[in-house]
């Protein structure tokens, strides 16, 4: 279906008062951190669930001149970051990049890129549930209540009894988060090794939930602090002894692969425009 | 491996693309023309037009070839297409009592002033195939019907419109519903629908709401998980006119075209009364073209919704956060989608559980529960 | 019990509860005709009517009366699970008295429930969390006052459990699987978690074993003298009034009927409600 979307649709797919709309909220997101603002979610040519919120964003802020890097996993080359950063670009004029310290935008689903935001970038997050206190309250009258009396003891009380119960904190990724001392947000399916990526970080990151019709953002230097009791402390998750077969990195996030041959477990960098960076110079270097 | 590994998803996707294509035209020697699909497979454009919340039957056609016939990708492109336009006008109040009705049944009264209208129902056909329908000649099955119904095609029928039946009761005083409000609607799609949701947002939710879905949640209520057994008062099947304020003068209207509706009124016990008044209750159901099934379910989710109670539909963000054939759709299809990630972060939880578990055994002594407390 | 002149550690005037919408005929009490409180044209009943009160440090005040009466209203009004229609609360420790509870946000509504007052009911499904451990029920209130230190938590929590005789090892067990008794004693705990002053108790005997009812009233009677923790038992039954108040007041149709120290009702009732109430126990 390769008709010309630029022609028969307005510049970036939504029309211009949609597009106000999202940007107003996406402003207000930014005075409040870690509020969740409640938005008129437009259905897109991508499923609801497949990162429409993170793709409304994107096509509201975008504009001549901008430079985009999509990623799904990690990866530039997964095939729904690929879907979506086709759709962007057949309807606007951007030019589109692997190299993250290129992009202006950042689209992702599941990992923040290895290489810290500068000031001058956005981080677009697809949020798939944005309210962590859905955990343990299926109502969104009452949880909206919980948030405004920052009555948050239930989310505790969840993490204390997985601690009796487990032992640890059995949270995996789409770790509950505090906001500057204020809302508990969840990060978006992110790894626990990229939620500390998000505090006091020096570009903005903006979180979008279409299906949910939420948008709540972490603008810079904003204190984001992971939930955890004192003497149970928060925790990334281990690749102790790992490193990644193709760049030989040690400090990043690393898939686990089962080599199709011999069936051993081998791991490499889950960040894949940031690997190949880190092979080239590996390269030149020799 | 997995589809991310390899690069090259670019080329995946066009291939997969193309495919689609090739699976959906490869084993017949013509394309289905729109203008058929439009006119003779009625009922699923009906039911496109209201889940994709878009009266546009040529659009809902193409929409149906495209997605090959499955109902939820059709809605789904249709509000895809519906989101990049303006939002110019909203039109007055449609009045369905005016409506050039088609069919219209009441099951509570025998006898209703302009008597029960069958019109075209599938009820009261036997459920047999119909293998002449394989080789049907359009002209000539046209002709039959024509015969048998003794209509002559050039005759212009007079335009049949009734009186409601439920304008009967509430003449009488029987029913206790509010008097309507003249008020700007709730708009669901400039909107993001929150709790307590009025009642117009309520309403737009569920005429736009699947189908199934809604037939499935109104039989719970029936059958018992739920107080809302109604009768019909009325359900009527026709054309309606739509109007838009004049711009240069707002007490002037405009037609601007009509649009099939079903229009569904049930009547409840009083009983389920919260303030104790011993009237009926209106149930309301108003569905995009001819879907009966649904513009009861409609209004019998409607009515228990105005109820309080335990059961499934008497929760608002139960019912109506789960009805939406886009959302529920698309999120269950999400899971299609690699999730390595969150799996690896569940896999490294999981491996520090065991641990820690293994590790407990081994020391029943130092049992964390038995901590110095 | 402490002297009168102290000043009360809670105060209630005029405190008025009304169910249902109200009409012409009842949009205050006094409008109500005759001695009922319900309403003959709307149906509204005026579950309370004018209640003042005072409750002092360290002491139990009973309200009795038949069911229907109102007392479970008020004393879930004073846990501001039912909004009160009208009438002052005044707590000595809430912003040093000078603020109707009533009316305060719910922010310091809910520090209220988390610090000045705790809460048993008779149906322990709503004081307890039956999803969650025993000690987690307990470690909610601690988090809810700050304290995010899972050993001090877990401390802590053993140590209310001990005290309402909870064997420890069912610490990490649902209160689901308990018994009627058990559940009331980890709802006693959960409610004193953060040295509460004032205790209410709503019911907490009734559907139990006599045997099991003596247990939980020794219980409260023992954590009043160890903590003087200030008390208002409600109950339909003038043994567990006797057994535990040292006032009490009798309550009937939404009104107070008649208050005093609990020996001189029990033993020279006034009025002809309170005296059908003592006959009836004897």
């Amino acid at each position: 279906m390769d008709f010309q979307l630029l022609q028969t649709y307005n510049y970036a797919f939504l029309d211009e008062g949609s597009k106000r709309e999202i940007r107003r909220a996406a402003l207000k997101a930014v005075a409040i951190p870690g509020y969740q603002v409640p938005f008129a979610s437009r259905e897109l040519p991508i499923g609801r669930g497949w990162g429409t919120g993170g793709l409304q964003l994107t096509l509201s802020l975008i504009g001549d001149g901008d430079c985009l890097k999509v990623i799904d996993q990690g990866h530039d080359d997964s095939v729904n970051a690929v879907s979506i950063k086709k759709l962007v670009q057949t309807c606007t004029r951007i030019t589109t990049t692997t190299d993250s310290e290129q992009a202006t935008i950042i689209q992702t689903r599941h990992r923040i890129p290895e290489v810290p935001l500068r000031k001058d970038q956005i981080l677009v997050l697809q949020v798939p549930e944005p309210e962590p206190l859905r955990r343990v309250e299926p109502r969104e009258k009452e949880t909206k209540r919980l948030h405004a009396e920052m009555d948050y003891s239930s989310i505790w009380l969840r993490l204390y009894e997985d601690i009796v119960r487990w032992g640890k904190i059995t949270i995996g990724p789409d770790y509950p988060a505090m906001a500057n001392h204020r809302y508990i947000f969840n990060p978006s399916p992110i790894p626990r090794f990229d939620l500390p990526k998000l505090n006091r970080a020096a570009g903005l990151y903006l979180f979008g939930a279409g299906r949910e019709k939420k948008i709540y953002a972490i603008p810079p230097y904003t204190d984001v602090t992971p939930l955890a009791f004192e003497d149970y402390p928060f925790e990334t998750e281990h690749f102790e002894g790992c490193a990644c077969r193709l760049c030989g990195s040690r400090d990043t996030f690393l898939d686990e692969i089962y080599d199709e041959r011999t069936g051993e477990k081998v791991y490499q960098c889950s960040d894949t425009g940031n690997c190949r960076k880190r092979q080239e110079g590996r390269h030149s270097d020799e | 491996m997995g589809y991310v590994a390899v690069t090259g998803g670019q080329a995946a996707i066009e291939t997969a693309n193309s495919l689609t294509q090739w699976y959906r035209l490869k084993d017949s020697d013509r394309s289905l023309k729109v203008e058929d699909i439009e006119h003779q497979m009625r009922q699923l454009i009906n039911r496109v037009m209201g889940e994709g919340g878009l009266y546009a039957p040529e659009y809902a056609a193409i929409a149906v070839k495209q997605a090959e016939g499955d109902p939820a990708e059709a809605a789904f492109l249709l509000r895809a297409y519906r989101s990049t336009l303006a939002r110019n006008y909203y039109s007055e109040t449609i009045k369905p009592e005016k409506m050039r009705v088609i069919r219209r049944i009441s099951s509570s009264f025998k006898d209703i002033p302009g008597g029960q209208i069958l019109g075209p129902t599938y009820d009261y056909t036997h459920r047999l195939l119909n293998f002449d329908l394989r080789d049907e000649d359009h002209r000539d099955a046209l002709n039959q019907i024509l015969d048998r119904l003794s209509i002559d095609p050039k005759h212009k029928s007079e335009k049949l419109t009734f009186q409601k039946v439920t304008d009967l009761l509430r003449a009488q005083g029987l029913v206790g519903n509010p008097d309507p409000q003249e008020q700007e609607p709730f708009d669901m799609t400039r909107q993001k629908l929150t709790f307590p949701a009025s009642r117009s947002a309520r309403l737009q939710a569920l005429s736009r709401g699947e189908t199934g879905a809604m037939t499935a949640l109104a039989y719970s209520s029936l059958r018992g998980y739920g107080a809302v057994h109604p009768t019909i008062g009325e359900l009527r099947v026709g054309y309606a006119e739509v109007a838009i304020a004049y711009p240069y003068d707002e007490k002037e209207s405009l037609y601007i075209g009509e649009m099939m509706l079903t229009e569904v009124e049930t009547i409840n016990s009083f009983t389920l009364n919260d303030d104790g008044a011993i009237t009926f209750r209106l149930g309301y159901g108003l569905v995009f073209g001819q879907n009966e099934t649904k513009a009861i379910a409609m209004a019998i989710l409607e009515q228990s919704l105005e109820t309080k109670g335990k059961s499934p539909t008497q929760d608002e963000e139960f019912v109506l956060l789960h009805i939406d054939s886009v959302e529920a759709n698309g999120f269950v299809s999400h899971l299609k989608l690699p999730h390595y990630i969150t799996f690896q972060s569940k896999l490294d939880v999981l491996r520090q559980s065991q641990k820690i578990s293994v590790e407990k055994k081994k020391n029943e002594t130092r049992d964390f529960k038995g901590q110095e407390v | 019990m402490s002297d009168l002149t102290d000043r009360p550690i809670l105060n209630v005037r005029d405190l008025n509860k009304r169910f249902g919408r109200g009409c012409v005929h009842c949009r205050k009490p006094e409008d109500l005709p005759g001695l009922s409180n319900r309403c003959p044209y709307c149906g509204s009943v005026w579950a309370c009517i004018h209640v003042s009160f005072d409750l002092y440090e360290g002491e139990i005040l009973g309200i009795v009366g038949e069911s229907g009466s109102g007392k479970s209203t008020l004393v879930r009004s004073l846990y501001f699970d039912a909004p009160v229609t009208s009438g002052t609360g005044e707590i000595a420790s809430f912003k040093e008295g000078k603020a109707n509870i009533f009316t305060e946000s719910a922010q310091q509504k809910r520090y209220i429930k988390n610090y000045l007052m705790g809460m048993v009911y008779q149906n322990p499904w709503l004081g307890l969390k039956m999803d969650f451990s025993s000690g987690g029920n307990i470690a909610e209130k601690l988090i809810a006052a700050g304290n995010f230190n899972v050993h001090q938590i877990r401390q802590r929590a053993s140590k209310l459990l001990d005290h309402v005789e909870i064997p420890l090892t069912r610490m990490d067990e649902k209160p689901v699987h308990f018994s009627g008794g058990m559940q009331q004693r980890v709802q006693i705990s959960k409610a004193l978690a953060n040295n509460p002053s004032i205790l209410l108790l709503d019911e907490v005997t009734t559907g139990l074993d006599l045997s099991v009812q003596a247990r939980v009233l020794d219980l409260i009677r023992r954590i009043q003298r160890e903590s003087h923790t200030a008390m208002i038992v409600v109950s339909h039954d003038l043994g567990v009034i006797r057994m535990l108040s040292d006032r009490t007041i009798v309550m009937k149709q939404g009104r107070f009927v008649e208050s005093g120290l609990t020996d001189q009702i029990l033993e020279d009732p006034h009025h002809p409600y309170t005296q059908l109430l003592v006959q009836s126990l004897l």
